[in-house]
């Protein structure tokens, strides 16, 4: 198959969990169940992946462990007990959601100018996380003037600047073209080998989900819950190589099989219940 | 575009060239030759029918009563304009204030913005008696009254510009753990920019009118009357040249303020707001 380095996808396995969700749900005022009775458990270094259809309540468990909203039953429970600083959370959203009046180096700026560092103290750490998102020498321009793929990889910046223990992506690339999309996701990958923070990524692209991810929880609609876990035992670095692979090929055969299954439990459930 | 660049063109591109080039001349040439041609058309009326002076001037003698009454027309005009920017820098400081209130919650915002509709949609010459009754100094008065007409173009535009923040830049704030004052000074007030810049052009002309009326209710007289004061007595010695000219500089005022405030909110959105993108183009 690919290079070595064999050795990085087992040890997820046995890393001290980070956070776990138990029978999380989340029930919104006008009635819907958005989430039902979750159990996931997320370790430390994970490249999870969370899919589903939409309505599934992918996006609704990331505002969960985000912070952003709280959950109706359960608990999240952070290493054994407490809520994770909010400076620990990255979270990249669905749009690049950059503001469109400053700069690029000043919309990365922005989660340090919150916490009260100077345009000067921060200059090395957003020089050196623009440098890490191949943004040199774009410090100066807004938003406007940027494409698509690189207002969103101003927006990873802006996310990883703090250098948070848990990177939370909304379907960030869904938006993008597919070109862009694969060096995006080559250039998180390579981004999260190297710093190893924990990453939850919201997808309904199996092809996505299954590259980048060492877990990949399939999630069901109406109501939304896990509906099964696919561990994706391919080694890192993956690159090229493993995206025209035949054992990539078959696992997204497989993820694709368990996501169709989860789609077609909804459709029961809808004809059961009405 | 040159004659060369034009010869590679399909016909269809060359029509599209040259149409360009005839709406970028037109834009400008076509109103001036009508404003030529009308002020020709109005003199021209003068001399045929022989209208006398004191019912409708030449151009012409409005021109050179301009330039003979200039001191007089000009020191009024001062303090119009006095009253106008006085009148305009509160208007932005009370909209804004008060939308900066709002903004803090919906309950400030739903409780209060009935008042700001009442003073907006009742006529401030209906106002102004009461205002004269309670307020003695005479430029207080005509501030009030400027005010008052000036002020809710910038509180409505502020108050909707601040409650326009996108939601997932509010959980960016939120989950980096923004103060309120963070949120406001950081998001809000800059998202609320463009409106804010909306309102303020609406609201540089309404200051000029709300001064000129309030000139014209209030009957000021003397020497530091505006020009409001001076198109009443120019009408009571059926002075027309001078009512004509006094006329003209309250328009150029209008024009100049609207073109003032229309650069200034050019120049701080060109970088990003679409609005000031299709200049641009």
């Amino acid at each position: 198959m690919i290079r070595e380095k064999v050795a990085q996808a087992p040890a997820l396995d046995v890393a001290p969990t980070l956070l776990a969700l138990r029978g999380v749900g989340k029930v919104f005022s006008n009635g819907v169940t958005a989430l039902s009775d979750v159990d996931l458990t997320i370790r430390e270094g994970d490249f999870l992946s969370l899919l589903g259809p939409s309505g599934c309540g992918k996006s609704t468990a990331l505002r969960l462990i985000a912070g952003l909203s709280t959950p109706t039953s359960g608990v999240l429970d952070w290493r054994g007990g407490g809520s994770l600083d909010r400076a620990n959370i990255g979270f990249v959203f669905q749009e690049p959601t950059l503001l469109p009046w400053a700069s690029v180096f000043d919309n990365v700026w922005l989660p340090l100018r919150l916490k009260g560092i100077s345009r000067a103290k921060a200059a090395p750490a957003i020089t050196e996380m623009l440098a890490r998102v191949h943004l040199t020498g774009f410090e100066h321009a807004v938003p406007r003037e940027l494409s698509g793929g690189m207002k969103m990889r101003v927006s990873i910046a802006r996310a990883m600047v703090t250098k948070p223990r848990v990177l939370l992506m909304d379907e960030p690339f869904a938006a993008l073209d597919e070109i862009t999309r694969f060096k995006l996701n080559d250039d998180l990958l390579e981004l999260w080998q190297d710093e190893r923070f924990t990453v939850v990524f919201v997808t309904h692209s199996v092809f996505e989900s299954v590259f980048l991810s060492n877990r990949v929880v399939v999630m069901a609609a109406r109501p939304g819950r896990v509906f099964d876990e696919l561990a994706i035992k391919a080694s890192y670095p993956r690159d090229e190589a493993f995206r025209t692979s035949p054992d990539y090929a078959a696992l997204c055969r497989q993820a694709s099989d368990v996501l169709v299954n989860a789609i077609n439990s909804t459709a029961g459930a809808h004809h059961d219940g009405h | 575009m040159t004659a060369i660049d034009e010869l590679k063109l399909d016909p269809e591109e060359a029509r599209r060239v040259r149409q360009e080039r005839f709406e970028r001349i037109g834009r400008w040439v076509l109103p001036l030759a009508i404003m030529i041609l009308a002020i020709w058309l109005w003199d021209r009326i003068c001399v045929w029918n022989a209208i006398p002076q004191y019912i409708l001037p030449r151009p012409g003698v409005v021109l050179s009563t301009l330039y003979n009454d200039a001191g007089l027309l000009f020191s009024a005009l001062l303090v119009t304009l006095r009253i106008t920017f006085l009148s305009l820098v509160l208007a932005v400081i009370g909209g804004v204030g008060l939308a900066v209130l709002f903004a803090q919650s919906k309950w400030v915002e739903m409780s209060f913005f009935p008042f700001a509709i009442v003073l907006q949609v009742t006529p401030i010459v209906a106002i102004f008696p009461l205002i004269n009754i309670y307020v003695d100094n005479q430029t207080t008065k005509l501030l009030l009254c400027a005010w008052i007409v000036a002020f809710f173009p910038i509180l409505s535009n502020t108050t909707l510009g601040l409650n326009s923040v996108d939601r997932n830049l509010r959980d960016l704030f939120k989950l980096n753990g923004a103060t309120r004052w963070q949120q406001l000074r950081y998001l809000r007030l800059p998202a609320a920019m463009p409106y804010f810049l909306g309102g303020l052009k609406i609201a540089g002309g309404l200051s000029l009118i709300g001064a000129v009326v309030a000139e014209f209710v209030a009957g000021t007289t003397g020497q530091s009357s505006g020009l409001a004061s001076r198109i009443i007595e120019a009408g009571y010695r059926l002075n027309a040249p001078r009512l004509f000219a006094a006329l003209f500089l309250i328009s150029l005022t209008g024009i100049l303020i609207f073109l003032v405030l229309s650069l200034i909110s050019h120049l701080i959105l060109r970088r990003w707001h679409e609005s000031a993108l299709k200049q641009e183009r």
